[in-house]
């Protein structure tokens, strides 16, 4: 039977980055340049995902910014009738180089504060000057009348400034906030003894985000994301594996999340070689975990199994040792004792390491 | 609020589409989409920012055959939804 066609692509231009956030959701093993597909073959990426009918392309990274391609890339998903969101840290983002983004048709500009104190900020995102470029660029992006979303990752280190961002983003007219909990994954998960908050600090921040719901109405709304160690239950990560989202890697890996290159013994199909609809409809690593067949106890009988998808099969690997398990976090996992032992062992001074480049280039 | 009086418009950033694949309308907004159903596409297609929610009734409910008070309910439940999603200014 043929799967339902995606909704949305996740284009991951590039890894390249200007930033070292220390909870980047890129993988430890961080793509070269050099590796990179050619922009000849992500418009045809584009034009194929338009023809097998994905509505939303996401332009993220890395940095999308540092393809010098991105304007031609904009430009081409308009003309394939693609709505396209661009994933920024503004770092980039001068006011000329916004004008030409505009005049290729972007829709929607997300652009990401590592906190809204300044030193805190630069010390995570590792670049002294670029608080200052982020509020430049989003009042460039509010003048060229752009829908702004500001989106603030939080963690240990900055949870406890959540009032602060929640009043920088009015301050800067976001029509939309994301406050997300970091993720477990890639780095973030490298570095979750410092990032992961106490159950106060996150019980205190899901308390602000819904005073300043209650107080702001439809005038900023703000998605929320929650961290799921806390959680009972697992969460329906990508709305289940290839359900809804396809993710291209910097070198063309088609992936049905940007964390499931960590998998072992699936082989992702590459759209140098391959279609995306070739992929998507038939290759093994969408058909894998797909639905709910695969499923192994307690899931497989779960009344829950059509709403949460089994959880994320990345965490069930980097917990479990095994991405055929349940997700550790459900309560009805027999491996929950591994998010107690990572909740025990989080702490206040615990050492994080930068983002950046492992291999020497 | 979403009243009969309002000239509602659809968000900077929404755009409405009919979507090929599905056969079927969707409203595209920021990094989010709302499938519609056909009533739904209906009450959309007469959103311009010039239109008052009583004037797209009074249309619907010519078009369609249907009791204007209970089209003009609709009109502001769906619109007033939307709006609380950030998707329709008032």
């Amino acid at each position: 039977m043929t799967p339902a066609p995606p909704l949305a692509l996740l284009a991951e231009l590039t890894h390249r980055c200007p930033l070292k956030c220390p909870y980047c959701s890129n993988p430890l093993e961080l793509e070269r340049a050099s590796a990179e597909l050619s922009t000849d073959d992500w418009k045809r990426v584009l034009s194929e995902a338009a023809e097998l009918g994905v509505l939303q392309v996401h332009f993220s990274g890395g940095e999308p910014m540092a393809r010098r391609d991105l304007v031609q890339l904009v430009r081409h998903a308009a003309s394939v009738d693609l709505y396209s969101n661009l994933i920024t840290s503004g770092v980039m983002l001068t006011e000329a180089a916004l004008a030409e983004l505009v005049e290729a048709g972007v829709d929607h500009i997300q652009l990401s504060f590592q906190d809204a104190e300044v030193e805190s900020a630069e010390r995570l995102g590792g670049l002294r000057g670029a608080q200052q470029k982020k509020l430049d660029a989003a009042r460039f992006i509010r003048a060229a009348g752009l829908p702004l979303t500001t989106n603030f990752v939080i963690h240990r280190q900055n949870v406890d400034r959540l009032e602060q961002m929640i009043a920088l983003a009015e301050q800067l007219g976001s029509a939309r906030m994301e406050v997300a909990h970091t993720q477990y994954y890639g780095w973030g998960l490298l570095n979750r003894d410092a990032l992961l908050p106490t159950r106060e600090q996150l019980e205190r921040s899901t308390a602000v985000v819904e005073a300043a719901r209650v107080r702001l109405g439809a005038s900023m709304v703000i998605d929320y994301v929650v961290p799921d160690y806390y959680a009972a239950r697992p969460k329906a990560c990508m709305s289940g594996w290839g359900r809804r989202f396809m993710n291209i890697s910097p070198a063309g890996k088609a992936l049905p999340c940007h964390a499931a290159e960590t998998l072992p013994n699936l082989t992702f199909p590459s759209v140098r070689e391959q279609s995306l609809r070739q992929i998507w409809n038939s290759s093994e690593a969408f058909e894998t975990f797909r639905g709910t067949s695969w499923m192994p106890d307690p899931c497989r009988t779960c009344d829950l199994r059509e709403v949460d998808w089994g959880g994320c099969r990345c965490q069930a690997l980097a917990l479990t040792g095994d991405a055929r398990r349940a997700d550790p976090v459900c309560e009805r996992s027999p491996d929950r004792h591994a998010i107690t032992a990572a909740l025990g062992s989080a702490r206040d001074n615990a050492a994080w390491a930068p983002r950046q480049p492992r291999t020497p280039a | 609020m979403i009243t009969a009086q309002s000239q509602p418009a659809l968000s900077r950033g929404v755009k409405l589409r009919f979507d090929q694949a599905r056969e079927a309308w969707v409203l595209l907004a920021p990094e989010r989409m709302f499938a519609l159903d056909q009533p739904s596409t209906e009450i959309l297609k007469l959103v311009d920012g010039e239109r008052t929610v009583e004037a797209i009734s009074d249309d619907l409910a010519a078009r369609f055959n249907a009791p204007r008070d209970v089209i003009l309910a609709d009109v502001v439940t769906f619109l007033e939804d939307l709006r609380q999603k950030g998707a329709v200014r008032s």
